[in-house]
């Protein structure tokens, strides 16, 4: 691993990636989280490259992480918001990608609401493609800053226990995290209702409860996912107000927990509804650390494609 | 590709002679230690930095702070640093504004890697001026850069490659020219 | 014009011959079969070392036309048949108009006679546009040669609508094809539901959503006391009902398609969508019913489900890409590479599952080769491989399933009445 490093073009999830490799992408990362911690904050080495992000879903913190990433690295960085309505009478993903090719980029940051988007994206393409999220498959750059900000908080992963809390029968974030943790040998708990937990998700290797006590317990951290209540408008949901009353992370619940429990959200935080105010901005937050890291796993994964990428031309 | 040893050049106490003597000018031309610091390339110049900046405290029993440049990210092109695949930190926990900066690496050649390490100190602050310490100059130069402090002159063949081992990485202090075998 | 095939391995699975043997055809029929024929021919094949076997019938195929000629047409759709050893085909009526009155099915017939270079049969729809809300004129379809019926694509919802289907199919004595699929749980599904689902990311579509709908439509046809058929079977339930079925008596027979048998969800990791396939690929174990199926004779046919698709709607986000794959070109290959070279059928039972069992099934004459039968014949080398490549399709669309795998067997010759329909060229 050493010796060959980073050969991806792509980062499109981190269940393809071996253990050395995430490893590989977290040690880049702790370089980079130097690099902005610096008064200039930007370094020549993407200098020339142009880097797209094409959104087809509205984001703005991974699009804007992106883009601060792509140019402390010096890259040029074009934001495409597709109207997701509109797609289906207007130009293929494809042929999107293929022109924005054309124009002569070489990273395409691809956000979708379909699957395997950038998979597909990935497979038609020259350019690197890195996945900012593709419906409900796989988000790696979250799932790698979660990781990221976890071992800088407890210095390791191996033997960790982590919750991920929440709907993870819709969730990239949840997916990515379980290949993550487990592949570095973290003991993952699932805790949803039973209907937002997908069919065979133990074959992972993780855990699965109904009941966010157990999933409290002896964890020593919990990352709380986001409740996407207006995505799907299915009756059979549970409300809002149930929700947070059965699986809410609330200062009381907390109680019962490790005293140093950490505590993750990947962001726009619901507060009310998946955690409660007090926790979120409490002690063992580190909600906005993970943000600061973002950008560092960001940095690595358009570094890492992008070199691997002029490797391939060179061969 | 195949590498013979043509001519071993130091060994531990040649290399300990020549780090005391390039400490003693070094001192000399800035006299003595105040406002200066010592920033050493990875991972050999890092190495040489530490070992300077002891044999200075020994000289004037002041220990010049070091610091530790990954200059990877400087590098003027993608393809050279994927034959580097890890990008490791650069280490500079002291302000370099308005000091005396002592630039150290193991062997200067091209001058492409100090260019890359000035662009980097200068993204740090406006030192008072740079000065550059090389265990080795080898020649074949390609960047208008030359060494103030300068362990040893070797002149080589392009073919021909200076090979700094150190204690910390390799185990061993010596200095050889080694001959590619095609 | 006469032909002479020589020294082929003939297969007739009624008569329960293999053999090798010459056949003689005179005009559109078989004259001879047996040992050395010596006979002046027009055109002699020295079919030594490849089997002889009745053209092949496919009861579910998808000519598109009329309505969407830019994935098939009757001409592009039959002329992919013959490449693929198929003599005949059972047109599904999910075309623009859906075949479901007497004026469609005209339409439809004047296309049929101008430009096939196969024999096409015609289903009908059930329900009027397909909608599963008001019953086709069944005695008028048959009226115009309508052989079965199905709303294949969709299965009729309506128990009250699809056991009065059952009925009128039976006065009619025209064939009714289940195709089982309860929507409202196969919910939005895009591939099975299970592990592979759940890695992916992509909604399932649950096994019940089939079987159940199995069970229903089986209850449906003994009350009425008609004949059913159960297309493209893709999981072990259906199997199982279809096998409890039989052997209560019912007049039942199914059918499989070759990619429920060689294929299974793990393929889809790399969200290729021209496996994406509605009933879809299914788990190891699904497969391995189906084969068992086959093998025990509870499924009694291979059909392609032959689904053509242009590259626009398949080279799209996996949920945006339409369901189906073409399957006339490859489908004998497929049965050859993962049934007959497996053990898992023997040729005379490949010549039932793919001739004879649907000539029996759809009531037509035809899946055999014995003097007096009707000259549709595919000659086919068992041995030779082949690589399938998007450029060798002589169907309209490119959507198979089996791009970038070798496939055993290739057909050499396909005769289809008497005349040599299909020749490989060597390249």
């Amino acid at each position: 691993m050493k010796k060959s490093g980073w050969v991806r073009k792509d980062l499109l999830g981190l269940q393809e990636l071996s253990k050395e490799e995430i490893e590989l992408l977290l040690a880049t990362a702790d370089s980079f989280k130097e690099v902005i911690s610096r008064e200039i904050k930007k370094v020549p080495t993407l200098r020339g490259k142009t880097v797209v992000n094409l959104f087809y879903e509205p984001s703005t913190r991974t699009r804007v992480s992106f883009e601060i990433a792509a140019k402390r690295l010096s890259a040029d960085v074009i934001n495409i918001a597709v109207e997701s309505s509109s797609v289906r009478k207007g130009e293929t993903l494809i042929d999107t990608g293929k022109n924005i090719e054309a124009l002569k980029v070489d990273i395409i940051v691809v956000r979708h609401n379909c699957s395997g988007a950038a998979v597909m994206l990935a497979r038609q393409l020259r350019a690197s493609v890195i996945n900012a999220g593709d419906g409900w498959h796989e988000h790696p750059t979250q799932a790698l800053l979660d990781i990221f900000t976890l071992k800088e908080k407890l210095g390791r992963i191996e033997g960790l226990k982590v919750s991920i809390v929440g709907d993870i029968a819709h969730s990239r974030v949840a997916r990515s995290n379980i290949w993550g943790l487990t592949k570095l040998g973290a003991k993952v708990t699932v805790c949803a209702p039973s209907m937002l937990i997908p069919l065979g998700i133990e074959e992972t290797g993780v855990r699965v409860t109904n009941d966010i006590d157990e999933a409290l317990k002896g964890a020593d951290a919990v990352n709380v996912l986001r409740m996407q209540f207006e995505r799907d408008t299915e009756s059979a949901f549970p409300r809002q107000l149930e929700y947070f009353k059965n699986f809410g992370i609330t200062t009381d619940r907390l109680t019962k927990a490790k005293k140093n429990i950490i505590i993750m959200h990947p962001g726009p935080i619901n507060r009310g509804i998946e955690i409660e105010s007090a926790v979120a901005d409490g002690l063992n937050s580190v909600i906005l650390e993970q943000v600061t890291n973002g950008i560092a796993i960001r940095m690595a994964a358009l570094f890492l494609c992008a070199q691997a990428n002029e490797k391939l031309k060179i061969l | 590709m195949p590498m013979k040893e043509k001519a071993r050049i130091m060994d531990k106490n040649g290399l300990l002679r020549t780090l005391t003597r390039m400490a003693h000018e070094i001192l000399e031309k800035n006299k003595g230690t105040k406002d200066l610091v010592i920033v050493g390339i990875r991972t050999r110049g890092a190495h040489l930095a530490f070992r300077l900046s002891e044999l200075m405290e020994k000289i004037e029993r002041h220990k010049p702070p070091v610091g530790v440049l990954d200059i990877t990210l400087y590098r003027d092109d993608l393809s050279s640093i994927a034959q580097q695949p890890v990008v490791h930190k650069t280490e500079i926990d002291f302000d370099i504004q308005n000091k005396k900066v002592i630039l150290v690496d193991d062997v200067l050649y091209t001058g492409r890697t100090v260019r890359a390490a000035l662009d980097e100190l200068i993204d740090f602050g406006r030192p008072l001026f740079i000065q550059l310490a090389v265990l080795v100059d080898r020649g074949h130069r390609e960047l208008p850069i030359r060494a103030d402090y300068v362990g040893k002159n070797i002149p080589t063949s392009p073919k021909e490659t200076v090979q700094v081992r150190l204690e910390e990485s390799e185990g061993i202090d010596e200095v050889a020219v080694m001959e590619n075998h095609e | 014009m006469t032909i002479l095939i020589k020294n082929g391995r003939v297969v007739d699975a009624v008569a329960g011959i293999s053999d090798v043997m010459d056949v003689l055809i005179e005009g559109e029929l078989v004259s001879r079969v047996s040992k050395d024929i010596k006979a002046q021919a027009d055109t002699v094949i020295d079919a030594a070392g490849k089997f002889v076997l009745p053209g092949l019938i496919d009861m579910h195929v998808h000519l598109r036309e009329p309505g969407r000629e830019d994935k098939e047409t009757v001409a592009s759709g039959t002329k992919a048949a013959l490449k693929g050893g198929v003599t005949s085909v059972l047109a599904m009526p999910n075309t623009a108009p859906a075949m479901d009155t007497p004026e469609h099915l005209r339409l439809l017939k004047g296309i049929i006679q101008k430009a096939a270079v196969a024999h096409v049969y015609i289903c009908g729809a059930i329900t009027i546009g397909r909608q599963g809300k008001e019953l086709s004129d069944i005695m008028a379809l048959k009226g115009q040669g309508v052989i079965a019926i199905t709303d294949d694509g969709d299965s009729v919802d309506d128990e009250g609508i699809m056991s009065e289907a059952f009925k009128k199919a039976k006065e009619a004595d025209v064939l009714v094809i289940c195709h089982c699929e309860d929507k409202k749980l196969s919910a939005q599904g895009v591939i099975n539901l299970g592990f592979v689902s759940t890695q992916l990311g992509l909604r399932g579509i649950s096994r019940e959503s089939e079987y159940k709908r199995v069970e229903r439509d089986l209850k449906l046809a003994k009350e009425a006391g008609g004949r059913a058929h159960i297309a493209h079977i893709s999981c072990k339930e259906s199997v199982e009902l279809v096998r409890r079925a039989k052997k209560s008596g019912l007049a039942v027979t199914a059918e499989t398609a070759p990619h429920y048998f060689s294929l299974n969800e793990e393929a889809l990791v790399g969200y290729d969508t021209n496996l994406k396939i509605n009933p879809p690929l299914r788990s190891a174990s699904d497969v391995l019913a189906v084969r068992d199926g086959l093998k025990d004779g509870t499924i009694d046919c291979i059909a392609s489900d032959h689904a053509p698709h242009t590259d626009n709607e398949k080279e799209i986000e996996f949920d945006r890409a339409e369901f189906g794959v073409v399957g006339l070109e490859t489908e004998l290959s497929v049965a050859i590479t993962e049934l007959v070279d497996k053990g898992i059928l023997d040729w005379p039972q490949l010549v039932e599952k793919m001739a004879s069992n649907p000539a029996r099934i759809l009531g037509i004459n035809k899946g055999r080769i014995t003097a007096g039968s009707g000259a549709d014949i595919v000659i086919v080398d068992p041995r030779k491989e082949w690589f399938v490549a998007k450029d060798g399709f002589v169907s309209k669309s490119k959507n198979s399933a089996f791009l970038g795998r070798v496939l055993k067997g290739v057909v050499e010759y396909t005769v289809c009445s008497g005349k040599i329909a299909y020749r490989k060229t060597n390249e």
